[in-house]
């Protein structure tokens, strides 16, 4: 383990313990800030420990101050009402407060950029209302899935961050701080997972329609995992199902999807060639499963109001059920 | 502890006053009633008709609120769809800012202003009333399009390129941008009001520093307003444009840039919540001392720290781009200005507590008392939230999240509107007939404020675990079910609180003039013995709380015996003083009742409206009824020195009318050229900001129009102002009257022709504005140059009529003066275009 990733899981660890140890709900959720599991979510996390604590204090000094005014007496009180007081607990010790808080701020500023190096870069497009993402190989040559990304544990990823339409933006809380996808601009992120799991993303900046629905998930996983999955990802859909792979196309699923392997290349929709092996269906609407595909080729108008895809209702059950089981198949 | 201050001189007028003095002003200053109340221009009237608009609409942005908590209760709730949703918030946000904070901060003004300086009336009743109808009109109509389902959806920050035609297809995208275009320009008209009567209506000897903190508090908002809301006037504009006719300011495709709205709109939106602020907690300046029956401790503090907060809010816009992904340079820079901000408040909290440590009696827990208590504690807890998304590294996470939805609520909620309830309860006495019950204002208390804390304290839970702002439904797995279900009971709670209080406004609020003047035994002038002329006569004034210093003063004051006792005029009066010293330097003569501005409020924003809805022909015949109705205002102004000079009282005789740089009327022009000037150097900022961002669209030297076109359209508005100037010498001279007129006309169409002149050249060269980012924001200056001189066209016409009609001359020539005012400036801001035009493309 090299002295870097040594570091990284060792905070996130602390942090995990943390999280778990806040009797608070949610805050050990898949999409929580409080796991810090990243690099970047840990800086956040520490800076938070840090204000929250100065943050409750100051909440005290200033319920002291107002009951010594409402109701103390003597000394006390008169040193309350003096113009010193006020510049002293008004102007002074917020100064010297905010001041090294700042100096610190720019501290983890520094340290943030200095997360960019990486070997590995995977560019994320996001779309109305759905995630594109691309592995690009050392060959030049270049890997397409959907609303999943998976990384190696313990490795800084250099994401690169696309929209095709309006302005999102990318949030992994428990990895890292967000990044707007904003047209016209490519911003960077640095994404490293300290500990192995499967954190959950979801889009930060409104973007329309279905905004609370964009959502996706990062598997972070030990590297010869992640080598072992990204060779699976970059081969051809193994189709164990002709007649699904024919129904696919006969139902005009084609003009949209591609599927790497047969003769669907549209690239308007996401890719799905491997769509059996992910997480979630409709950037994270349902879980991936036969039943999971049912349903939403029956109903995702109205689990997912106003996504691009077409309804599907005149599918008969049968040929739901049929092409429900082609999807689940590749994988 | 009562300072000893006292003024030892008697007061300045005799008593017992002449017999029907004060009929004569009761008479003057009736109120219109009945089918004629749309006339009313008295500031009591138009101010209680616009705090009563805003609350209603506080309350059915409230409604709005209780509905979406509603749906968030629970995970994958389904009781409002995504669609009804998106409007919902998108409404509640816009409702709330541009409906409910600024009007109801600006209402205040209007109401308690002229009352807490002593003046009868602000010094432009009927701009002040157009105001208030405008927003009516305007603001109604927009609120109702939620019920047709035509409410915009794409949020009350309406970031492109989401709300590009292409993305927001249909007229919601455009009631809010031309809607609340035309209310910004209503408030913007507020402004100039509260400007001009802070610095010129108040009572003799109340200089600055003698100011009440709220008189202050008013001027650094209006001046906030004076600067910041021209930047999203700009913006609403190219974003209307775009959609409309698609000149590309935010499309990539067409060299536009997105965040070039965002600049300009947070350039607007961060002052806009210390806009509402600093008001507020000038309402808190005022209220505390009374609690405490003592004076404010560290006013000069307070002062500077309204001040720098009004300079300091500028300097951080870029903290709600965070994420945009700037350089980090820029990051450091806007986090510590946004920390730096944070100081100012904290100054003025603790000055508010040492002032409550000064009382010498037990402190008695008022409803106000109980208000402001429960403002500093919320507000502390807001200041400290706010300091933490300073921290970049933090708000990279809490950004866009339910952490910012609670934190903005802490603020906004505890900054604003618990000292709003506060000056209910406080000032309802000057106002209302009756007072608000104690008993009541307890219980309604209670349940805001617990009902607030409770709404809103989980929230900051629910977004660092994860919950995303603006989502119509989230996740079971996000595992922040239960803290939403809390926070929506907490948001009824919340609500009851507003319903008990509104209940009470029914059974006690009786707008009128009371018995009880003074229940709080407050200091200030406002709690004067009030009549429907506001006060019977202006006081001298000698300290910061006169009425604690002078015991007598009520009285006195109440028989007459101070400045002003009567209408030497014979019309609407009031003092209009020195702006720094305030010595006694004229009387102005006010407008009264009348149907002009009320005419005028309502075409423009019919005008307005049907422009939303592309109904265009009716659009312009009524914004052609509009400018009518505007001449036909302005016509019965301007009266002249006819009366003068008259005695106001300890010997002082000053004159009724006044022209030139004392009069207010060429200090209103100011603070109007200074709005164009903002708005003006918002597109300058644009038009840099887009080329950084896409040189490549600016045209090759040899593409640009000839440089002597340039030429000729500067030397057109040279030659503009040489003609007006030779009118105004010709006037002092007493010489060639006749060609007063025709040269003030051949000026205003020398102007028009210096623009034309510039836009012909541009069009010549073939530069068409949908072509490029660069060609749209080369027409926009001639957008900008050209609204403002068909203003000057206009107002030539006027002077030229009121020339021939023999009501211009040498002394009498205020609306020849504000003309030039803004010819003058009309012709500098077209010369620096044709500058920018012609030399920035040659020179980069």
């Amino acid at each position: 383990m090299s002295p870097r990733r040594q570091l990284l899981s060792g905070r996130a660890k602390r942090r995990s313990a943390l999280a778990a140890a806040m009797p608070l709900a949610g805050c050990d959720g898949p999409q929580s800030a409080f796991t810090g599991a990243g690099a970047d979510a840990a800086r956040a996390l520490d800076l938070w420990s840090i204000m929250l604590a100065g943050g409750i204090a100051i909440v005290l000094l200033v319920l002291v101050v107002t009951l010594l005014a409402l109701a103390g007496r003597g000394r006390a009180r008169r040193a309350v009402a003096s113009e010193r007081t006020v510049l002293l607990a008004g102007l002074w010790l917020p100064v010297a407060v905010l001041s090294a808080l700042l100096v610190y701020g720019f501290g983890l500023l520094e340290q943030a950029a200095a997360d960019g190096e990486s070997d590995l870069e995977i560019e994320v497009t996001a779309e109305q209302w759905w995630w594109r993402v691309v592995y690009r190989h050392e060959d030049g040559s270049s890997t397409e899935t959907a609303n999943e990304l998976r990384i190696p544990v313990g490795r800084s990823v250099r994401l690169e961050l696309h929209s095709a339409d309006v302005i999102h933006s990318f949030w992994v809380p428990a990895l890292a701080g967000k990044r707007d996808m904003i047209p016209g601009r490519v911003n960077e992120l640095a994404l490293a997972a300290g500990v192995p799991g499967t954190y959950r993303g979801q889009c930060a900046e409104y973007c329309g329609g279905a905004h609370a629905l964009m959502s996706f998930y990062v598997v972070a996983e030990p590297t010869a995992a992640f080598n072992a999955w990204l060779e699976r990802e970059r081969a051809d859909a193994r189709i164990d199902d002709p007649a699904g792979a024919a129904l696919f196309a006969a139902a005009g699923c084609g003009g949209c999807h591609a599927i790497r392997g047969t003769g669907n290349r549209a690239g308007i929709g996401p890719d799905l060639t491997h769509v059996g092996g992910r997480l979630s269906i409709g950037a994270g609407t349902l879980r991936v499963s036969g039943s999971g595909f049912v349903e939403w080729l029956r109903s995702h108008q109205s689990l997912k109001p106003g996504n691009r895809m077409p309804p599907f209702e005149a599918l008969s059950d049968e040929d739901s059920a049929r092409l429900a089981a082609f999807l689940e198949s590749l994988r | 502890m009562l300072p000893s201050l006292s003024d030892e001189r008697g007061p300045p007028n005799s008593w017992p006053r002449p017999a029907g003095e004060e009929e004569a002003l009761r008479r003057i200053w009736q109120r219109p009633g009945g089918w004629r109340f749309p006339t009313a221009v008295n500031n009591t009237v138009i101010g209680a008709l616009y705090l009563g608009a805003a609350f209603v609409f506080f309350v059915l942005a409230g409604i709005l609120a209780l509905l979406m908590r509603v749906q968030l209760a629970s995970p994958g709730n389904e009781v409002v769809s995504q669609d009804l949703y998106n409007q919902l918030f998108t409404m509640h946000g816009t409702t709330m800012m541009f409906l409910f904070a600024v009007p109801a901060v600006e209402a205040l003004g209007v109401l308690l202003l002229p009352q807490m300086l002593a003046a009868r009336d602000l010094p432009f009743p009927r701009l002040g009333a157009f105001a208030v109808w405008a927003y009516i009109v305007g603001g109604v109509v927009f609120f109702s399009t939620i019920f047709y389902g035509l409410a915009p959806s794409g949020g009350w920050f309406m970031y492109p390129p989401l709300t590009t035609a292409e993305f927001s297809p249909g007229a919601g995208a455009d009631f809010w941008l031309l809607g609340i275009g035309f209310i910004e320009i209503s408030a913007i008209a507020g402004a100039i009001e509260i400007i001009v009567g802070t610095l010129r209506t108040r009572p003799p000897g109340m200089s600055l520093e003698k100011m009440p903190i709220f008189a202050w508090a008013m001027l650094v908002f209006a001046m906030m307003i004076v600067i910041a809301f021209p930047a999203v006037i700009l913006a609403t504009m190219f974003l209307e444009i775009e959609r409309s006719f698609g000149w590309p300011f935010f499309s990539v495709d067409g060299g536009g840039d997105p965040l070039l709205w965002q600049h300009l709109f947070w350039f607007f939106g961060h002052p806009e919540v210390y806009i509402i602020f600093l008001p507020a907690a000038g309402l808190v300046s005022m209220i505390v001392p009374t609690i405490a029956r003592a004076p404010l401790v560290g006013y000069r503090l307070i002062v500077v720290a309204l001040v720098g907060t009004g300079f300091l809010s500028f300097g951080l816009w870029v903290h709600h781009m965070f994420a945009t992904g700037l350089p980090a340079l820029g990051l450091a820079f806007f986090s510590a200005s946004s920390m730096a901000v944070a100081v100012p408040s904290g100054i003025q909290l603790f000055a508010w507590i040492a002032t409550l440590a000064r009382a010498e009696r037990r402190i008695r827990l008022t409803t106000p008392a109980l208000f402001i208590l429960g403002m500093l504690a919320i507000f502390t807890i807001g200041g400290l939230t706010g300091v933490m998304v300073a921290m970049v590294p933090f708000d990279w996470q809490a950004h866009d999240s339910y952490f910012i939805v609670a934190h903005l609520h802490y603020v906004l909620i505890g900054g604003m509107v618990f000292p709003l309830f506060a000056a209910f309860h406080y000032w309802a006495p000057v106002v209302s007939r009756r007072r608000l019950s104690e008993a009541a204002g307890r219980w309604s208390f209670a349940c805001m404020f617990v009902g607030f804390n409770v709404a809103f304290f989980p929230l900051h839970i629910a977004g660092l675990a994860g919950m995303p702002r603006r989502v119509w439904t989230y996740a079971g797995e996000l595992g922040v079910g239960e803290l939403n279900l809390v926070s929506t009971c907490g948001a009824f709670l919340l609500a009851a609180g507003i319903l008990i209080f509104v209940i009470d406004l029914v059974r006690n609020f009786r707008f009128g003039i009371g018995e009880e003047t003074n229940p709080w035994g407050g200091g200030t002038l406002e709690f004067l013995p009030q009549g429907v002329y506001s006060t019977r006569s202006i006081p001298r004034v000698t300290s910061r709380e006169p009425l604690w210093d002078r015991p007598a003063l009520a009285l006195e004051v109440a028989r007459g015996q101070h400045y002003l006792p009567n209408a030497p005029t014979g019309g609407r009066e009031t003092l209009i003083t020195s702006a720094i010293e305030a010595r006694p330097e004229y009387v102005i003569q006010l407008p009264g009742p009348s149907w002009t501005q009320w005419i005028a409020a309502v075409f423009t924003a019919a005008s307005f409206l049907l422009l939303t809805v592309k109904i265009v022909v009716p659009a312009l015949v009524c914004g052609a009824i509009a400018i009518g109705a505007c001449c036909a205002w302005a016509w019965q102004l301007d009266k002249g020195p006819g009366g003068g000079p008259v005695d106001i009282g300890g010997g002082i005789r000053v004159p009724v009318y006044m022209t030139g740089p004392a009069g207010h009327g060429w200090w209103a022009m100011v603070v109007l050229m200074f709005v164009a000037g903002s708005l003006y150097l918002a597109y300058l900022f644009s038009y840099l900001y887009i080329w950084t961002g896409a040189p490549e669209a600016w045209p090759s030297p040899s593409v640009l129009p000839p440089p002597g076109a340039a030429v000729a359209a500067i030397a057109a508005l040279g030659a503009a102002v040489a003609a007006y100037v030779l009118a105004e010498r010709g006037l002092d001279a007493g010489r060639r009257m006749s060609l007063l007129p025709w040269c003030v006309l051949l000026a205003a169409l020398l102007l028009a022709a210096g623009v034309g002149i510039g836009l012909h050249a541009q069009w010549q060269a073939g530069v068409r504005p949908t072509a490029s980012s660069y060609a749209a924001l080369v027409y926009t200056d001639s957008l900008l140059n050209g609204q403002l001189a068909i203003a000057v066209l206009i107002m030539a016409g006027f002077t030229a009529a009121r020339c021939w009609l023999g009501k211009v001359d040498l002394r009498r020539r205020a609306c020849l003066e504000n003309t030039g005012l803004l010819l003058r400036y009309t012709a500098a801001q077209a010369a620096v275009g044709q500058l920018l035009l012609h030399a920035f493309p040659r020179f980069v």
